[in-house]
């Protein structure tokens, strides 16, 4: 039991995808102007990481390693990854139109995040059974959600701030990224199994 | 090899099945961003962006099919609100399609209208009131200031007058005083 | 008596400086040479002028009339002839000028028949309708119309009535004079007030470092049961109506509510005895008393009629030389005056001479270092620099979820900042932005409403037209199909099964052409029908002059008919 809750805490605080293990960082960047849209994009990444960490699992386990096909991971993982994102699309645009338009291309970029690919990835590595890889993506997804919320924040206050000329816009926002990772470094002794 | 084919198309079929699926499932219909971008621009309804009215130009954007600085009566203030909707970079109000103007309305010379009504057919808000070879007046409070009645007089008997400032409409200004210009 | 007194959270102490004006009593200002009376001097709408250039008036008689409920009426400070009805400038920090009606007075001051009411015969509501007519609006400084606020609130009713003698702000001390000399015409505007709104107890909050007024009131109230006079802490702005209420009740009114939803209603002491006037003596309101105060020789307190030019009250109180400015109201809510040819309004509670000694200036405005010294000191409890920074990045929409609307711009964060920033002037700026905005977008409403009703009207009468027309050559076409029937070949008899759907083009040109003879046909006929009236009994001289214009008409279509010679 523990085990699983260090999985989960591991993955959101002490190995944060962005902050810990510098994944993900273009959808970090360019969705988090504004807090609502970064609400929106964790979500989306939450419920496509998670689903895909499972299925990848199983496809790994069930489909690949019985038949020696370890070289058609990083293929079939993508494949699975494209299907989600297209899903999630599908449904961002039924119930958030607006949303949807905001986020714009960040939506099928998805597909090409590196956090959502490494994450299952990183499942295999740590050769984790189904439950601890969903627990890993679901982790995972809820410190990227974590970080994008915090850092919608933060970039919300800069936005009316009175900021020297020089670092306005990107500047800033890279140094505040910084910072932030920083502070994340203080949750290193956390857990002393991660 | 061919297991490795099998396998791949195994997914492949699976994937396309669920997405063909959802693709019914969650079918959308209509578009209520247009409704969102109708909703900031100034409803003057008068032509400048190069669209027979308001709604037309925010279908337009919606699509995506045109830039969104090409509203005068809307102003800096309301490409920033668009841009803001949109995610989009906010643009400088684009030169072609007329400059920002302070708030008008029409006034008619009551001494040179002849009553013919056809600037009360051009008025797209029905602000002007009138009947054949009657004296026609427009209603201020109703007036946007969209200047389409003024090509159709044959006499040119409207005016545009600025709507001077009063006691209920004064706004503090903003206590902020811009020694230089800098990047916005 | 209520044992137990509750605090507000912020707030500042800065000093009083009221002794000076407290010295003397309340003297009556002389009657100036002009009145400029605004019509505008409360909330909500504007009145409308009842008066003419040239029209005589009484004293105390309406000049302006209530536009709607929300509106108070005005009336002539003193008798006298209107000079002019025009836009003249107001004590408004825009600089503005709006409608006054001009007076000279002619010294006699000469009432209108002026008729007390019995209060305790008359309804609430008829009270309330008085009360309008007699401008009767809030003294403290807001002039909000008192009758709107004597209406119960979503609680249903008023039990507690509180009466607010605090005057927190510094250097005022009007309500301070007028609870020490007249606290009998207090105490009886405040039973009326209990009446109308069938209150349970009355508490009257009176700050305590103003001990006179305090034990004039008590001494006033002895008789009255239910009355409470209740000291209250000194501190700024213990006076502001959500505060007084929190300390005498203990009541915290939410963001964005009233006390009347919660059963309590406040109303300034200046306003009670102005109630105890209008309804026992009949005198609608007039005057009211302003400190003058500040760089002057002769501080003190005087009981000016409204409309009454400033620059005519300042010899009064003799400014001092080394005056630059004057302030309307105190040194924390009020404003710079653009001039001084300005008149006194329902509002003016406080003209204050300004010297760069006594208000020195503020230092440079500095960037905001976070202290967190205005989020202590707001008693509001908002977090006035979170609102600096959405204010100033025009960030409207953070501004209101961190309730801007809820600031009363006592400044007491301005007070305490460090860096000298200037907050309430961004709350101000960014609360009228927003209300612009709010009025923008309803008027952007009502146009595109208007609209779209147009286009639905334009397509319809379009429809309607074409079907109109449709009908009409539809009718016309089986008439002439019905009339040719017997005339045509074959190609007619399917003409008329044919016309309805498709239309081959030899009957369609039959067609018309016996819709063109028949037309023709008609117009012979209408010619034909009109016969001239007059050509029975005809004179010989009206024969001859027929043969002449006859003999006339022959030899023009005989010219008709040659071709033109040639030009040569």
């Amino acid at each position: 039991m523990t085990g699983y809750l260090f999985i989960v805490i591991g993955a959101v605080l002490v190995n944060n995808v962005v902050f810990g293990r510098v994944l993900g960082l273009c959808p970090f960047m360019g969705v988090s102007k504004k807090l609502e849209t970064a609400i929106g994009m964790s979500a989306a990444t939450t419920f496509v990481l998670t689903v895909a960490s499972g299925s990848a699992y199983l496809i790994d386990h069930y489909l690949l390693l019985p038949n020696g096909l370890e070289y058609l991971r990083t293929l079939s993982f993508i494949i699975v990854i494209a299907g989600l994102v297209q899903l999630t699309e599908m449904i961002v645009q039924k119930t958030s139109p607006l949303l949807h338009q905001v986020l714009g291309i960040y939506l099928p970029l998805i597909t090409t995040n590196c956090a959502v690919l490494g994450v299952p990835l990183l499942n295999v590595a740590f050769k984790y059974n189904l439950l601890e890889s969903l627990l890993f993506g679901f982790g995972s997804a809820v410190g990227f959600s974590l970080a994008l919320v915090l850092f919608g924040s933060l970039r919300e206050r800069l936005d009316g701030a009175d900021i020297p000329l020089p670092f306005r816009g990107t500047a800033i926002a890279m140094i505040t990224a910084g910072l932030m990772s920083i502070a994340f470094m203080g949750f290193a002794g956390l857990d002393k199994y991660n | 090899m061919f297991t490795a084919l099998l396998v791949m198309a195994g997914i492949a079929v699976v994937l396309g099945a669920m997405l063909g699926y959802a693709s019914i499932r969650f079918k959308v219909k209509g578009d209520p961003l247009v409704d969102k971008i109708d909703a900031i621009l100034p409803q003057t309804q008068c032509g400048q962006c190069g669209f027979p009215g308001c709604k037309p130009y925010a279908q337009a954007i919606a699509r995506g099919e045109v830039e969104i600085n090409q509203c005068p009566p809307g102003g800096e203030e309301g490409i920033r609100k668009l841009a803001d909707l949109l995610g989009k970079e906010f643009k400088p109000l684009s030169a072609e399609h007329g400059v920002e103007k302070p708030k008008q309305v029409a006034v008619i010379d009551e001494d040179v209208c002849i009553g013919c009504t056809l600037c009360t057919q051009a008025c797209p808000v029905d602000a002007i009131v009138g009947a054949a070879k009657q004296m026609h007046t427009i209603v201020a409070p109703l007036c946007t200031g969209c200047e389409l009645c003024l090509p159709p007089c044959p006499v040119d008997c409207i005016a545009m007058v600025a709507v001077p400032e009063t006691v209920e409409t004064w706004k503090w200004r903003y206590p902020v005083i811009r020694l230089k210009e800098q990047a916005a | 008596m209520i044992a137990t007194l509750f605090a507000f959270k912020g707030g500042v102490k800065p000093s009083a400086h009221k002794e000076a004006s407290t010295l003397a009593p309340i003297l009556r200002a002389p009657l100036p040479p002009r009145l400029v009376v605004p019509l505008r001097q409360s909330a909500g709408g504007a009145p409308l002028p009842l008066v003419v250039a040239g029209q005589k008036l009484s004293k105390g008689e309406r000049i302006g009339a209530p536009e709607g409920n929300f509106s108070s009426a005005i009336h002539a400070p003193t008798s006298g002839r209107v000079l002019a009805v025009e836009d003249r400038l107001l004590p408004h920090p825009s600089g503005l000028s709006a409608l006054c009606v001009v007076i000279e007075p002619d010294g006699e001051e000469r009432w209108i028949d002026r008729n007390p009411v019995n209060y305790a015969a008359a309804t609430p509501d008829a009270l309330r309708d008085y009360l309008r007519d007699a401008g009767i609006v809030g003294l403290g400084g807001a002039t909000f119309p008192s009758h709107i606020k004597l209406k119960p609130g979503a609680s249903g009713r008023i039990e507690t009535l509180i009466i607010n003698g605090a005057e927190c702000e510094p250097w005022i001390t009007c309500d301070d004079m007028l609870m020490r000399e007249r606290a009998t015409e207090v105490v009886r505007g405040i039973d009326i007030l209990r009446h109308i709104v069938s209150a349970e107890r009355v508490l009257v909050g009176i700050e305590d470092n103003k001990p006179q007024a305090v034990a004039a009131m008590r001494a006033a109230t002895a008789q009255s049961p239910g009355v409470s006079v209740v000291p209250v802490p000194t501190r700024y702005p213990a006076g502001g109506e959500k505060q007084l209420i929190r300390v005498l009740t203990g009541i915290e009114i939410p963001y964005g509510r009233f006390g009347s939803d919660f059963g309590v209603q406040c109303f300034n002491v200046a306003t009670a005895g102005s109630v105890h006037r209008a309804i026992n003596l009949g005198e609608p309101l007039i005057s009211r008393i302003v400190t003058l105060t500040g760089n002057v020789e002769r501080p003190g307190n005087y009981e000016v009629l409204i409309g009454t030019p400033i620059a005519d009250l300042l010899p009064l109180a003799a400014p001092k030389a080394d005056t630059d400015r004057y302030l309307m109201g105190g040194p924390m809510m009020g404003f710079t005056l653009p001039g001084t040819d300005l008149p006194v309004t329902k509002a003016s509670n406080c003209i204050i001479a300004a010297s760069k000694a006594l208000f020195p200036p503020l230092g440079t405005e500095l960037p905001c270092i976070r202290c967190g010294a205005c989020t202590r000191a707001c008693p509001v409890e908002l977090q006035p620099h979170e609102l600096y920074w959405f204010s100033r990045a025009k960030n409207f929409g953070k501004a209101q979820e961190y309730g801007i609307f809820d600031c009363i711009e006592c400044g007491c964060c301005a007070y305490v900042c460090p860096s000298n920033i200037r907050l309430v002037d961004y709350y101000r700026f960014a609360k009228s932005s927003m209300r612009t905005l709010e009025r923008e977008k309803a008027t952007a409403n009502a146009a595109r409403e208007r609209f779209e009703f147009r286009t639905l009207r334009d397509e319809r009468e379009k429809a309607e037209k074409t079907a109109r027309l449709a009908a009409k050559t539809a009718a016309g076409r089986q008439a002439i199909a019905g009339a040719a029937k017997p005339s045509a070949a074959q190609a007619t008899t399917t003409a008329p099964a044919q016309s309805s759907a498709e239309k081959p083009l030899a009957p369609l040109d039959e067609q018309k052409k016996a819709l063109i003879a028949a037309a023709i046909a008609r117009a012979q006929a209408q010619r034909a029908g009109v016969q001239p009236k007059n050509t029975e009994n005809l004179t010989p001289e009206k024969q001859a002059e027929i043969r002449e214009i006859e003999a006339r008409r022959d030899k023009v279509r005989e010219l008709a008919k040659t071709p033109p010679a040639e030009p040569v």
